[in-house]
């Protein structure tokens, strides 16, 4: 914390601000009375923040051109509008997370009245079906250079209808075409779903699993309808938790896609994050203000402990960090802006280096002398290497025998008069 | 001696998981000389309705970070936070934005 940019000493005298409360005027248009505060001391009344939330939107949209090249001469409109017809996805995994039948059916069908609201296509798809995908999803696709096989269609008066099915707690990812999902499933792989989940003995790796099938369910629905762009719900918090989760979990080398606005790994289909400019503060009061609807439904982690998984510990420490120094998160996310997924040469003629195939990432597991993944093999062999007889004494190779577990060598004694 | 107090608890984000799953409660809290402040309010929550697991709703004295609190429909943080003296029928909102609950 201490390289904050010199910026915490000054919020620690300024933390609790003695401001004349209940008759706080909004900072922007210096007239309504304040209803939320954002960031440090941003006071906001109900119109201009709508209006803020709106246009940050808007602005990530653009500012990242990744989507929606405005199509000239289609229409007469303000050229701001945004034209895309997006469709949702709610992928229901109460099978790894032991929910029950009933239940996931109960909240199946109030996010479906939800959705038909909306109006737009949507898919309520459960996790066990990522059984039933073809081997092929775990190929990235090639990304279709040719624009005119996206399809543009919407107002922007949809959009404001779509802001509200991006809520915090579904991953709902709002993308381009049409068709209905299918929540069915069989009992072998409601079966095999279960076993995996049960193999995995810390949450931790629960977690981490949920993530990979989820996305590839995604992914594989998204191409099956034509769909080039998925939106991913992930708020600026979330995503410090899950770029700080992630170094902890040894996926250091993907954090560009993993946490940036886009992640282009899987070829053909773009995972977008618009929402990563938003505090978790923001998201709930705009729900909250403007009535977003949402169901509440119990993950693998809901009403766990503090420690019970990689990714719980790290909320928990940058949340209540963030309580403190109120820029942790903030700073957190300028970082990881910084990041930049590496595209690699588009040589045709080279061979594609081959990838995970559980994150589709480029394998980073060539045996480097100094890379962390030597060190982790290191590690491997030598907590495996069995406890042999000193007296068979081989240099080099006894020194690291007598300092694994158990030994008890003296402070550096028996080590060094191997030499 | 204060009148009762009466007010409307909204809980929301999950935090209504640590309530048996209800979201909406009126609550009456009994009169007393001074009036009752939001410091107070919570530690009568914690003491009367929080069914499990008080350390996923409230750290100390206040609550746990990642839990908005809106009083009237404002953030808490514009009224006082913890010293906002509550009036009758006030309605105050907790919603929580964490995974954890």
């Amino acid at each position: 914390m201490c390289e904050v940019e010199g910026d915490y000493n000054g919020l620690e005298c300024n933390q609790k601000i003695p401001v004349p409360t209940l008759n706080r005027k909004c900072m922007k248009c210096k007239e309504g009375a304040a209803v939320l505060i954002i960031r440090v001391n941003d006071a906001f009344c109900r119109a201009c923040f709508k209006e803020y939330f709106i246009h940050k939107f808007r602005a990530m949209l653009g500012k990242n051109r990744v989507i929606f090249p405005q199509e000239k001469g289609l229409s007469r409109e303000a050229p701001k509008k945004l034209r895309f017809m997006p469709g949702i996805i709610y992928i229901d995994d109460g099978g790894a997370c032991g929910r029950s039948a009933e239940e996931r059916q109960r909240s199946n069908a109030l996010l479906k009245s939800i959705f038909t609201e909306t109006g737009f296509p949507y898919f309520i798809v459960s996790l066990e079906q990522v059984f039933s995908l073809p081997a092929s999803v775990l190929v990235p696709g090639t990304s279709d250079p040719d624009p005119s096989n996206l399809s543009y269609k919407q107002a922007v008066d949809q959009y404001v209808k779509e802001k509200q099915t991006l809520t915090e707690e579904n991953v709902a990812s709002a993308v381009a075409q049409l068709s209905m999902g299918d929540s069915a499933y069989s009992p072998e792989h409601k079966l095999a779903l279960e076993r995996l989940f049960s193999s995995l003995k810390t949450l931790t790796a629960k977690e981490d699993m949920l993530q990979t099938l989820r996305q590839h369910l995604i992914l594989h629905i998204a191409r099956e309808n034509g769909y080039s762009k998925v939106m991913m719900g992930d708020s600026c918090s979330r995503l410090a938790v899950r770029l700080l989760s992630n170094i902890a979990l040894g996926r250091g080398a993907a954090l560009a896609s993993d946490t940036g606005f886009s992640d282009p790994r899987y070829g053909d289909v773009v995972i977008v994050r618009p929402m990563r400019d938003y505090s978790s503060k923001e998201i709930a009061f705009y729900s909250r203000m403007f009535n977003v609807p949402s169901v509440i439904i119990s993950g693998l982690d809901t009403k766990t402990h503090d420690k019970a998984s990689i990714q719980r510990l790290t909320e928990s420490f940058v949340t209540n960090l963030q309580s403190d120094f109120p820029s942790t998160v903030s700073t957190i996310y300028r970082t990881s802006e910084k990041l930049h997924t590496v595209m690699p040469p588009q040589s045709q003629s080279a061979e594609p280096a081959s990838k995970c195939l559980l994150c589709l990432c480029t394998l980073d597991t060539k045996e480097d002398k100094a890379s962390a993944f030597h060190a982790t093999l290191v590690s491997e062999q030598l907590s495996q290497i069995k406890l042999q007889d000193l007296s068979l004494d081989a240099p080099g190779q006894s020194a690291e025998q007598c300092c694994t577990e158990g030994q008890g060598c003296g402070p550096g004694g028996c080590c060094s008069s191997n030499r | 001696m204060a009148a009762p107090l009466g007010l409307h608890l909204e809980f929301g984000g999950g935090a209504e998981l640590l309530f048996d799953g209800v979201k909406n409660h009126h609550v009456t809290l009994p009169g007393q000389s001074d009036p009752w402040d939001m410091k107070q309010l919570l530690a009568w929550i914690r003491g009367n309705m929080l069914k499990e697991r008080p350390e996923l709703f409230m750290q100390g004295d206040t609550v746990r970070p990642g839990i908005l609190v809106l009083i009237n429909d404002a953030d808490w943080e514009l009224m006082g936070e913890l010293e906002y003296q509550l009036q009758d029928q006030d309605n105050v909102v907790f919603i929580s934005t964490l995974h954890g609950g």
